[in-house]
């Protein structure tokens, strides 16, 4: 029996809520327990340096994802490296974990298109505002991959607000009729901006629609980073295997929270309470792997302070790095709308550079 | 001497798509009947059985996902050409064209390119249920990082379709269904490209310059010829590229004319027809000697058939809208 051979209901769990194990503890040797511990921290110092940056000034409106790290980290530990990533706009700590530098995520929500540009090792596709529409994306890279006979596995993900989305309905659809090696991760953080997961559909889980397309899917605690990657690695097993007596893709849910606001630009407290936050604070997925690690013998309080203080060092050195960065060039504005500059465009490009050349930036810039 | 053979301009079409697959192994053809069936039109007649169903692929009826899809797999190096069976059905696909498949490049600096080409019959004229006869060609023209063609003769058809998907940047490709089977011409048999960003003149003329394309592009030769017989010599220009437009060509024949009038299908409020007259203001103004003319579509939804002769601009209209210019 596979993981996938379980009700839709029926939550996939590996720790619970005091880090006690519940469920079958995926094979990991001790050191990559750590780092996928040392990720989550990273993922949460990180978050909070973000929103801080954003109260000072110092970064744009920007999406937190405090709460979300077991899901995010648990499922991108599963990736190999030649596996593609196609995110939407919260997964800063998933494109960590697959190679994205920490710089490039803060330069994004800085306002640097930079930002987007993943080194060409990294396999992460760019940052998708509008809500599903990436899912297609996904499916769409992995035929390709399919039609050439290569053997990489997709992982795409979105939350549940989503899944309302006709391209959610679209992507996945496509994936089952043509057997792509699409993973299709739903974030169910139980919150599309203000209106609840219950305001998206009437289905019992997420996880079922998969019964609609034909694929499996599965239903996991998003909290604990253990059960998270196991699912997501027997759903990459899958993806894989273009043999499989199962269909190739999968829709995961991953049952989590959003401890913070939607963005920084949201008040979450106008449409929800705190008991409720409350509540799922205390499912908090790294608590539950420190918890489990510590009884396990494999951290105590001197390794968690190291990796702590590495933490906010790895952190600090990333602002840096990311807010030296100069304003780029105007040129920058124009040069990537198409392979070469149409003639037309090369000319606003060119009476923009001579204004600015006889202006000065002060005529242009807001401080 | 190469072979050719007579096309009309959607067989040009299937024979650009053909070409295109056989040289080209990253190259797919998918939509909705464009496999098994070869097309509503016969734009893909035979490819499936010569190209198998994963070059030339029957996808489920979905707009938005044959469009997304295709962004994918571009986004990985290949060279898809979807297609959406009529232009008035790109709509739940518009938010994958101007969210996602005008911006890749943008977006990632250029890490990731879009070279894919979604094809579209458009416009009007073959007494057709609501919903098939649009012309929203500016919709796109609008969105920067898209490059739109249109042709409106079967040798250009085969050419600029190969020019679009070797194209590295994402192309609407709008077919004139109208002249789907208007004439034939010889096209030759091996591959070919016509340039994109380029326009082509048809007639030559000294009085006034007229701009057009696609379909339309009959109906003012035709105009044209009338008033050639009465001593009004027109110089017409097809633009074949809507974006980026043959600045150029557009400014030369005007300032050998003075005078100009822009035609095309779509309505006139929005149209290409404005971005036009704006080209010769900020380019030619003092070369202009009367009110540029803009013979178009009305501002009225494309009405269902037993009024659609009032709505296309014909060759009586296209006659009356020179002479303004001429006579002013």
């Amino acid at each position: 029996m596979t993981v996938f051979d379980r009700a839709y209901d029926d939550t996939v769990r590996v720790l619970d809520e005091d880090g006690e194990v519940v469920g079958d503890v995926p094979d990991l040797d001790d050191d990559s327990l750590v780092e996928m511990y040392r990720h989550m921290r990273l993922a949460r110092h990180f978050d909070g340096r973000a929103v801080s940056l954003q109260r000072q000034g110092r970064m744009g409106t920007y999406p937190p994802l405090s709460g979300q790290e077991g899901a995010q980290i648990g499922s991108a530990y599963a990736l190999d490296a030649d596996d593609w990533m196609v995110p939407s706009y919260r997964e800063h700590g998933a494109a960590l974990v697959h190679g994205l530098p920490l710089k490039q995520t803060l330069l994004y929500w800085m306002g640097h298109e930079d930002g987007n540009h993943a080194p060409d090792d990294v396999n992460v596709f760019p940052v998708a505002v509008p809500i599903a529409s990436q899912v297609p994306h996904a499916t769409g890279a992995a035929w390709a991959s399919k039609l050439r006979g290569e053997n990489d596995a997709f992982i795409c993900y979105f939350g549940d607000g989503a899944t309302s989305e006709g391209d959610f309905h679209e992507g996945v659809n496509f994936a089952g009729v043509f057997d792509t090696p699409t993973i299709f991760f739903c974030n169910n953080n139980q919150w599309a901006i203000s209106v609840p997961r219950e305001r998206q559909t009437r289905s019992a889980t997420l996880a079922q629609k998969a019964e609609a397309y034909g694929i499996d899917g599965v239903q996991v605690d998003g909290m604990d980073p253990l059960a998270v990657y196991g699912v997501t690695t027997a759903a990459l097993e899958k993806a894989r295997d273009p043999d499989a007596d199962r269909p190739r893709p999968t829709l995961i849910e991953a049952v989590q929270y959003r401890f913070g606001a939607h963005t920084t630009a949201d008040d979450p407290t106008v449409y929800r309470d705190d008991e409720e936050v409350e509540r799922w604070k205390a499912k908090d997925p790294i608590d539950r792997l420190e918890s489990y690690l510590r009884d396990e013998g494999v951290l105590d309080d001197e390794r968690v302070a190291e990796i702590e203080s590495s933490v906010e060092a790895r952190v600090a050195d990333a602002i840096d790095e990311a807010e030296s960065m100069a304003r780029p060039d105007v040129r920058e504005l124009f040069e990537h709308a198409y392979a070469e500059m149409p003639p037309e465009l090369q000319r606003q490009y060119e009476a923009l550079a001579a204004l600015r050349d006889d202006r000065g930036d002060a005529a242009f810039l807001e401080e | 001497m190469t072979d050719t053979q007579n096309l009309t301009l959607v067989q040009a079409v299937r024979d650009g798509l053909h070409t295109e697959l056989r040289e080209d192994d990253d190259v797919v053809v998918m939509g909705q009947d464009v496999g098994k069936n070869g097309g509503v039109f016969r734009a893909t007649e035979g490819l499936f059985d010569e190209f198998g169903g994963d070059r030339v692929i029957d996808t489920p009826l979905a707009e938005s996902g044959i469009v997304g899809t295709a962004v994918g797999m571009a986004a990985m190096g290949m060279r898809p050409v979807p297609e959406i069976q009529f232009s008035g059905f790109m709509y739940p696909g518009f938010d994958q064209i101007v969210s996602h498949m005008s911006r890749f490049r943008a977006r990632s600096r250029g890490r990731f390119t879009l070279p894919m080409t979604l094809r579209a019959p458009y416009g009007g004229g073959i007494r057709a249920p609501e919903h098939h006869s649009e012309s929203k060609e500016a919709f796109y023209a609008h969105e920067a990082g898209l490059k739109v063609v249109v042709p409106s003769t079967p040798y250009e058809a085969k050419g600029l379709l190969a020019a679009s998907i070797r194209d590295p940047d994402p192309v609407i490709f709008l077919e004139p269904k109208l002249i789907y089977r208007a004439f034939r011409e010889a096209v030759p048999e091996e591959p070919y490209t016509v340039p994109i960003g380029e326009a082509a003149t048809r007639r030559e003329g000294d009085d006034v310059a007229v701009f057009t394309y696609g379909a339309m592009t009959r109906p003012t030769l035709e105009a044209a010829e009338t008033l050639g017989e009465e001593e009004i010599e027109c110089e017409v220009v097809d633009l074949r590229t809507i974006s980026p437009l043959d600045r150029e060509a557009i400014v030369e024949a005007f300032e050998k004319t003075g005078r100009a009038v822009v035609v095309h299908e779509a309505p006139k409020t929005g149209g290409l027809g404005g971005e036009i007259t704006a080209i010769l203001q900020e380019e030619a103004l003092l070369h202009q000697e009367a009110p540029i003319g803009r013979v178009a579509g009305f501002d009225v939804p494309y009405p269902l058939y037993a009024l659609e002769d009032y709505y296309l601009p014909s060759a009586a209209r296209i006659e009356e809208g020179i002479l303004e210019a001429v006579e002013f």
